[in-house]
């Protein structure tokens, strides 16, 4: 599908390609494509990219090239076409509710207007796709939390929340992998760990793939 | 090469091995790290006569206390107006001098600045984590923070005749940090952009690596309902009720809260040198300026940064000294 993209400098070093300002799969599906053809033929003086829901980061060295013609060169590379988004993974995650171990499921349920165990086996029948890592190694967002769950993050950041976290806001579903301050509701923790760092490949997830949670008991969370 | 070893007798909560950093990862949500203030993390290496990039210790508020037990090493402090002192004797800021088995070195934190480099002659020898030894301090990856009792081995360059070289401090910046608008200055309110452009904001108390606290005039959001975008290092970003804070080298890679502005690569090191409680002002320039502004900083720096390659007692050092470089050093009149 063909999308215009809306183009803003991130002060002089980084272009931001932003797609619309909602979650769309078939949008994400051009945004990875366009990045896989960027990964393929990169222009001078590009540094990195990073894809995101609906925006694609382009870091430059402002050294090499400037933003108009780097803003060319990526759209040249975006109308050329021809490389597909990658087809993803299935995972499934095992994951605990124990109440101590998901502190914002009663407030969250409270919110929603419905039991913590109706909130649970909604986040539990729904599959989830990883669009991007961000905010910290590991995190990885993912998208499809049922809207009865929808809830906006909380205005200022809760402190600190325990690796393996499973925690919500609007559409969007994480585990957390290392302990961080955090705004989102916090439903429950899995064992399963999303980033390995001395491992060969350190990210569990890649972009583009579907997850779905199972439900654990205490024991079965303690034994990893 | 012979070795070096230091033992961390006391060391400030801000005390990091960083190296130039691990840029290209920022998509698996690593930030590339690497030094608060670059160009002192480069003087200092350029000083020593290291190449550049390489290991280096990162000090904040509360400085560093170390002891030579084996071996001897060059070592080079810059940045801010931290102090060093061998034993008794006092070397200042922006200083090379050499540690001898038994010898104390003690940095304090002088009259201004935040972050300062201590680079060895040699190489430090430690941990790294996707090619970087850099330091990712929320997620204990790298090289890792220094606390007291730790030690720091380095291989060692020989040490020379002079035991230390007050070199030249990089030309003094000053006037309002520079910011190119947005990109998501679309949740703000005009008064809210005309604000951050005219009323004066001070660094609050809350500073560390990930990013530095504003205090100043309230920027709410117009809404907190943000689809998570990519940010960088400078980007200026606004929470729910509406305080600024300016995000540093270990900058989350993402985020839901809106950036106002971003601050230009030629003057977020400067502005993460403002201690709690000294006055920003900001000054809006557009994307070709920044480039351009970029550009002119690397020449005047590379020029600088030969300088200090020279070496002491070298006419480029001679000339600079006797302030016949003006300011900013031209590359062409050094080579």
């Amino acid at each position: 599908m063909t999308v215009i993209p809306t183009i803003k400098p991130v002060g002089d070093t980084g272009l931001l390609f932003e797609f619309g300002s909602v979650i769309d799969p078939a949008v994400f599906d051009r945004i990875l494509a366009i990045d896989a053809a960027l990964a393929a033929d990169p222009p001078a003086g590009m540094q990195e990219t990073i894809p995101a829901y609906a925006s694609l980061l382009v870091v430059y060295d402002p050294l090499v090239t400037d933003a108009a013609t780097l803003e060319t060169d990526v759209m040249r590379r975006a109308q050329r076409g021809g490389t597909a988004a990658p087809a993803g993974t299935d995972h499934i995650i095992p994951m605990c509710h124990d109440a101590d171990l998901a502190p914002d499921l009663a407030d969250a349920g409270a919110r929603l207007g419905i039991t913590p165990d109706a909130l649970v086996a909604a986040h539990l029948g729904a599959e989830y796709r990883v669009y991007m890592y961000g905010f910290a190694p590991g995190y990885a967002y993912m998208d499809g939390v049922p809207p009865a769950l929808h809830l906006p993050r909380k205005a200022v950041p809760a402190r600190s929340r325990p690796v393996g976290s499973i925690m919500i806001a609007g559409g969007q579903c994480l585990i957390t992998t290392l302990p961080m301050p955090t705004g989102w509701w916090v439903i429950g923790r899995t064992s399963t760990q999303v980033l390995c760092p001395h491992a060969a490949s350190p990210f569990l997830f890649q972009p583009g793939d579907r997850v779905r949670f199972r439900a654990v008991s205490r024991a079965e969370f303690e034994a990893g | 090469m012979p070795r070096a070893v230091l033992i961390v007798e006391q060391a400030g909560p801000l005390t990091t091995i960083q190296d130039a950093g691990r840029p290209g990862h920022m998509r698996h949500g690593v930030t590339a790290s690497g030094p608060v203030d670059r160009p002192g993390f480069a003087a200092a290496h350029a000083a020593l006569g290291n190449e550049p990039g390489g290991a280096a210790v990162e000090l904040s508020h509360g400085g560093i206390t170390l002891r030579c037990i084996e071996g001897e090493v060059g070592f080079a402090l810059a940045g801010g107006d931290f102090a060093a002192r061998v034993d008794a004797d006092s070397l200042g800021s922006w200083t090379t001098g050499i540690l001898r088995p038994g010898s104390r070195l003690t940095i304090r934190d002088g009259m201004h600045g935040n972050w300062a480099t201590l680079a060895f002659a040699g190489s430090i020898d430690c941990r790294r984590w996707l090619g970087s030894a850099a330091t990712l301090a929320l997620a204990g990856l790298g090289g890792g923070r220094l606390v007291a009792g730790d030690t720091i081995t380095i291989d060692a360059d020989p040490v020379g005749e002079n035991a230390s070289w007050h070199y030249p401090e990089p030309p003094a910046e000053t006037g309002p940090v520079r910011i190119v608008l947005g990109p998501q200055q679309q949740f703000f309110a005009a008064e809210s952009i005309e604000a951050l452009l005219s009323q004066p904001f001070a660094a609050a108390p809350a500073f560390d690596r990930m990013g530095m606290v504003l205090d100043g005039p309230s920027l709410p959001p117009l809404s907190v309902t943000m689809l998570s975008a990519p940010l960088l290092r400078g980007a200026i970003q606004v929470n729910g009720v509406g305080a600024a804070t300016i995000l540093l080298a270990d900058h989350q890679t993402t985020a839901g809260y809106p950036r106002i502005a971003t601050v230009i690569s030629a003057d977020i090191d400067r502005a993460a040198q403002h201690r709690p409680g000294e006055t920003l002002r900001f000054a809006a320039v557009d994307v070709a300026e920044a480039i351009a502004i970029a550009r002119r900083k690397a020449a005047a720096s590379a020029g600088y940064l030969r300088l200090l390659a020279a070496g002491q007692g070298s006419l480029a050092e001679r000339l600079f000294s006797a302030n016949l470089i003006d300011g900013v050093v031209d590359g062409r009149e050094l080579s």
